[in-house]
């Protein structure tokens, strides 16, 4: 990348995050399902079970992995002004590829997460980390970002499953076998006996509910660690002259 | 001694909060009692349970939100939302039904906005349609009126409420639902051949109805609330059923007065859609709200599933209010028109 190319991003000369702080951002300062909220669609339509919200997560997954990838390979040749549409012929042809095997492999799965998987070519986290880290970073700072993306957005879309599951059910791991074979259909299991289902839970409300929840959760945890690191800051403070300028504390 | 600066006019407030809600709750009174009349303690035993929980979870919440917990519980507006609610539920509900659904009106209703004055729903039907959606057998099986069948005791309906399964419910089908059923029957025909549809909105369904009526006209009296939204409802209603009746053929919609009379209708006008905080706000605005409200229950009640249409009615125009508001709010006084 040139250095003409930087400043057109506006942005300053910078290093390449480190592996560290890719994990952290992904996982969670910079979640892309609780913070961001990019991809609400697929996170709020397909998660009333553990094995929908796993399918879904994998193949976004691995779409976000081949795309950042493939759009760090070619950051240098392509240019900024046709850049969204090559971005996105990627990501559709990652898409494609993942439907073709999904289809292959677990094809009922494929029916039930239905329109879904073909959108995943329209979810912004794809094309948002395609435009606003792969084409600026190497090849494997970009493969990582995407793995640890994909990452976090499954695992918020597994837990919401998880979740919407044992309310809705009051079982979880419920039909495994369509992802893992005959063998996991034991796998579903009974957490506690539900009479009348919470339907709620299951139907698209139940979605909003409990992501709203996961999200004030999330900020809850994030306040109170600052907090409590603000108290361990300002404890040693007291009486001494150096102020720290660099650097986050922790 | 009062330090407050305020501005004219220097009219003594009597629309306290906690005044306001008092005079709901007594107005609620003559339909809860007639309704205990035709179908025993179930609606009763609901509120107090309801009040119960409604109070704990209250408490609970604005104690952990750092307010007062003893202020917010002492405006008695938790308890208005808890016997709405338990009102609408059905009697001899399973206590968990009631529970579940109180927790949701507080939580989900209320407090999720910001509690008292926030919520842009009505706390009272966020708890209804959680429930509905979510249990629609308990929800859609409501009492046998007196006269067609034995009323439960007390000691019977303690005992169905925590131990549902050891005695039978009586529970039959509103005139709502058999109205919504008849498939082929004329009207006049649909009438005579059911004992529960006798008298104009049902066997009970009349009576609670005039009761919550009278109710809402005390409220009115007391000037609690303006009479635009409960007349723009009632007449919307009336006037949706008259084009719908079809002269009483089989595939009529019912007749006006059957609509105005049975349900949830006069409970809806005068309590539901009367809330200060999730209603329209104009005089004007508010016959919009109203009437909208009385169109969609019409709709809802003759082409949808549910048992009654008054809480998905109410939580859309909910929705609406704001924009209804923006499009009719008054002239500052002294202004020209721009148009």
């Amino acid at each position: 990348m040139t250095h003409h190319d930087r400043s057109l991003n506006g942005s300053p000369l910078m290093s390449s995050p480190s592996f560290q702080q890719l994990t952290l951002n992904g996982l969670w300062k910079n979640n892309p399902a609780l913070v961001q909220l990019l991809g609400l669609c697929p996170l709020l339509a397909v998660t009333a079970s553990t094995v929908n919200a796993l399918g879904l997560a994998a193949a976004t997954l691995f779409v976000l992995i081949v795309s950042n990838t493939a759009v760090s390979v070619i950051r240098t040749i392509v240019s900024d002004t046709i850049r969204l549409p090559v971005f996105v012929m990627i990501i559709a042809a990652a898409v494609t590829v993942t439907e073709l095997l999904m289809q292959a492999y677990s094809y009922e799965l494929y029916q039930i997460l239905g329109i879904f998987l073909p959108l995943i070519t329209t979810n912004c986290i794809i094309l948002g980390r395609a435009d606003a880290f792969a084409r600026k970073n190497a090849v494997p700072v970009a493969l990582y970002d995407g793995f640890i993306m994909g990452v976090g957005f499954g695992a918020v879309l597994v837990l919401l499953g998880a979740i919407r599951e044992l309310l809705g059910t009051g079982a979880l791991f419920a039909d495994m076998q369509l992802l893992f074979g005959p063998s996991a259909a034991a796998w579903r299991w009974q957490v506690f006996a539900v009479d009348y289902p919470f339907l709620v839970a299951i139907l698209p409300p139940g979605a909003f509910l409990v992501t709203g929840c996961l999200i004030a959760l999330k900020n809850q945890i994030d306040t109170s660690l600052e907090r409590r690191a603000q108290a361990k800051a300002a404890a040693p403070v007291a009486g001494s002259k150096r102020v720290r300028v660099t650097g986050s504390i922790s | 001694m009062s330090l407050l600066r305020v501005t004219s006019p220097h009219v003594s407030g009597q629309h306290q909060v906690s005044a306001v809600m008092r005079d709901v709750l007594f107005a609620t009174l003559p339909g809860i009692i007639i309704l205990t009349w035709f179908f025993g303690p179930g609606t009763l035993i609901n509120i107090l349970l309801g009040a119960l929980v409604a109070l704990i979870t209250e408490y609970a919440v604005t104690a952990l939100r750092g307010q007062n917990p003893r202020i917010a519980v002492s405006d008695l507006s938790i308890l208005v939302t808890s016997t709405l609610l338990c009102i609408a539920l059905p009697p001899y509900a399973p206590w968990w039904l009631i529970v579940l659904g109180v927790i949701m009106a507080v939580l989900l209703g209320k407090h999720v906005f910001g509690g008292l004055g926030y919520n842009p729903f009505n706390p009272a039907m966020v708890g209804y349609v959680v429930l509905l959606i979510s249990f629609p057998v308990q929800m859609s099986s409501w009492a046998t009126p007196r006269g067609l069948a034995e009323v439960p005791g007390l000691l019977d309906t303690l005992r169905h409420l925590f131990l549902p399964d050891t005695i039978d419910g009586v529970t039959a089908a509103t005139p709502l639902d058999l109205l919504r059923q008849n498939t082929g029957l004329l009207f006049k025909d649909l009438i005579a051949s059911r004992p529960e549809l006798t008298g104009w909105g049902g066997v009970g369904w009349f009576e609670v109805n005039l009761a919550f009526l009278a109710g809402g006209a005390w409220l009115l009296y007391r000037r609690i609330f303006t009479w635009h939204a409960p007349l723009a409802m009632l007449a919307a209603l009336g006037l949706c059923a008259l084009i719908g009746y079809d002269g009483g053929s089989s595939e009529s919609g019912g007749s006006a007065l059957f609509h105005l009379f049975s349900g949830a209708t006069m409970f809806a006008a005068f309590f539901i859609i009367t809330d200060p905080v999730s209603s329209a706000v104009s005089n004007k605005g508010r016959l919009i709200f109203g009437a909208l409200i009385g169109l969609l229950i019409y709709l809802i009640r003759t082409l949808g599933n549910y048992p009654d249409a008054v809480a998905f009615a109410v939580l859309i125009l909910n929705f609406c209010a704001p924009f209804i508001d923006h499009y009719t709010q008054p002239a500052v006084y002294g202004t020209r028109s721009n148009d």
